[in-house]
């Protein structure tokens, strides 16, 4: 049974959605789901478990076809940390999402929704766990078709608008991926990950290896929104339902930057593709004006679902300035940021997901006053500002400082400048929510407010109480990350 | 002599030549139109360049399938049609859904032109 848990994480999802698009009663489908996503978790965990106890990489041959020839499915400490993450805030949105779905998505879809879910999560699962390119392809696309109908779910006609940008952005990153693995099949006659980079080690400097290198990396950062390929981003976080929000912004983008970890580390190598080549230099000017871009337009965002994304495009900035620091403390910063990044945003999507269903937009200006009625959510999204700021104590503060670190062993001391500067523009459009929340008076004719549905809000507390807790005891996301990197980078020298 | 060499070099990536201008048509279609169904068109297209760029070198001329007999020594590498399959159902599943979203934007806003979709709202 352990033997084949790789296998079961993945098989069970797809076969589960399977059923649920069969049964399509609410209460059953959300049931289902929730105990294989559970289940997900605790396969996760063990398998992440087994790894650091016996410090050696689980590899799993598909249908007992042996490696490079069969498909490959390897679980190290890095993809363990990741597939941990995935499946606990799979679990964790169904959990907080039940109410929510049922007032945001019509009826007769409640069914479907699940079902698109499970794929979803299914999806971002098999891309984490496959060692095999081509494979890594064919679970990026189940996850992006089911999250494209996620998104399009939405009540509001601008989802259904949202998806379509996102379906077209989305398809040209992943074919953008798949031609450049066709590139590097031509040459190596492999797709299995570990056996490319092996094979690779002499054609590197080919211009079919670097062409193939270009088309993955641009593929990849249309799926991770790298700045200025971030344009399906906004509207896709706004306008989806806020359950599928909190599930994509902190698991679809993080995936995608695990695959071109793995691309630049482990495929490629560290001494190609960050010595030899200017993409280190690339990624982090992209980095740095993700990071001020997206800080500076969600200043000016008066949908709060919206700014918050946008904020998200500065955050993805932070974790790929950690890859472009290509030291051992930037890499940590930027894995441990992957992990607190998912939870702090998380938790603040799920607060604006009761926002949404009290206050019934999403509107800065309708949320005068809401302080003093809804006191949970909206201290709630003081905390997770706190920590989205970076305030000493919260999980936002543990991964700037490896950031930090990381740039000042480069010597790169303006970096540091420039995240505390850009800390500032976070804390103005953080700030504008409190004062609006706190500081005005809601109007006499406005509808009176209430506190969301429990289940939400213990959720979401339950996130922002992790996001102060990792803040103290790094042992698990900096300790794993550490690990990580080593893999990473041991890997690659 | 000189000329034969860049035939040779034409005709010899023929296949390449002829991805190559897929891709560029495809993601030209996709910028350049308004129409969301045109703009699936060259999505489309843009996908099927990929199928040739798999395919094609996956053909060795006088090559036979990969079944072990004294008669044959050399074979063609199956893979790469195997992946095609996969990605044109991938293709396949795409275009759908981007239709069916189309129909969806068209019942919503009454147009399918970017223009009309995009610009007509308010987005923040």
């Amino acid at each position: 049974m352990l033997d084949q848990l790789p296998a079961i994480i993945i098989a069970v999802p797809l076969i589960a959605a399977a059923v649920c698009a069969l049964i399509r009663n609410e209460t059953v489908c959300w049931l289902i789901a929730l105990v294989v996503a559970f289940a997900s978790f605790v396969g996760s965990a063990t398998m992440l478990g087994q790894v650091q106890k016996y410090g050696e990489d689980i590899s799993y041959k598909l249908g007992g076809w042996a490696p490079p020839v069969g498909i490959e499915y390897k679980v190290d400490l890095l993809a363990g940390y990741v597939l941990v993450l995935v499946s606990l805030i799979a679990t964790a949105v169904l959990i907080y999402g039940r109410q929510s779905v049922k007032l945001e998505i019509k009826k007769n879809l409640h069914g479907w929704y699940y079902t698109m879910y499970l794929l979803c999560m299914c999806g971002l699962l098999g891309i984490v766990i496959t060692g095999d390119a081509f494979n890594a392809f064919v679970f990026m696309e189940i996850s992006s078709l089911s999250m494209y109908t996620l998104i399009a779910l939405g009540k509001d006609r601008r989802a259904v608008a949202a998806a379509y940008q996102y379906l077209v952005m989305g398809t040209i990153g992943a074919t953008m991926y798949i031609i450049g693995v066709g590139l590097l099949f031509t040459i190596t006659g492999t797709l299995n990950m570990a056996d490319l980079a092996m094979r690779l080690v002499p054609l590197l400097d080919t211009p079919a290896a670097i062409a193939g290198m270009a088309f993955i990396i641009v593929g990849l950062s249309l799926k991770i929104a790298l700045f200025p390929l971030h344009l399906w981003l906004p509207n896709a976080y706004a306008f989806a339902p806020s359950a599928v929000t909190s599930f994509l912004a902190a698991t679809a983008t993080k995936v995608s930057i695990y695959l071109l970890m793995r691309y630049l580390y482990t495929v490629f190598g560290f001494g190609f593709s960050i010595e030899r080549t200017p993409i280190p230099e690339v990624i982090m000017v992209l980095s740095l004006l993700a990071i001020f871009a997206g800080s500076f337009t969600a200043l000016f965002q008066e949908n709060i679902k919206r700014m918050l994304a946008y904020s998200s495009v500065a955050q993805i900035g932070y974790i790929t300035l950690g890859i472009a620091l290509a030291n051992a403390t930037g890499l940590t910063g930027s894995l441990v940021h992957i992990f607190n990044h998912a939870v702090m945003k998380g938790a603040l999507f799920m607060l604006v997901g009761g926002i949404a269903m009290q206050v019934g937009t999403v509107r800065l200006s309708d949320m005068a006053g809401a302080g003093k009625a809804m006191p949970l959510t909206m201290f709630g999204f003081v905390l997770g500002g706190f920590s989205m700021i970076g305030v000493p104590g919260t999980v936002g503060f543990v991964s700037k400082w490896y950031l930090a670190m990381g740039a000042l062993e480069n010597g790169w001391w303006w970096i540091v400048a420039l995240l505390m500067l850009s800390s500032l523009l976070v804390l103005v459009y953080m700030g504008r929510v409190i004062e609006v929340a706190f500081f005005r008076e809601r109007p006499v004719d406005a509808i009176p407010l209430k506190e969301a549905p429990k289940s939400m809000i213990v959720t979401a507390w339950v996130f922002l109480l992790a996001c102060v807790y990792l803040g103290f005891d790094t042992s698990f996301t900096v300790g794993v990350a550490e690990q990580a990197v080593n893999v990473l980078l041991g890997g690659a020298q | 002599m000189e000329g034969l060499n860049e035939l040779a070099f034409v005709l010899g990536g023929v296949n390449h030549w002829i991805t190559v201008f897929l891709i560029m048509a495809g993601l030209y279609i996709i910028v350049s139109r308004s129409n969301m169904i045109k703009k699936l068109v060259g999505l489309s297209i843009f996908q099927t360049s990929v199928y040739l760029l798999y395919v094609s070198p996956g053909k060795i001329i006088g090559g036979t399938a990969p079944i072990i007999s004294d008669d044959f020594t050399v074979y063609s590498n199956p893979l790469p049609h195997v992946l095609i399959l996969t990605a044109i159902v991938v293709g396949v599943a795409t275009l759908a859904l981007g239709l069916a979203l189309v129909i969806r934007i068209n019942e919503a806003y009454g147009s399918i032109e970017e223009d009309d979709v995009y610009s007509g709202e308010d987005w923040n």
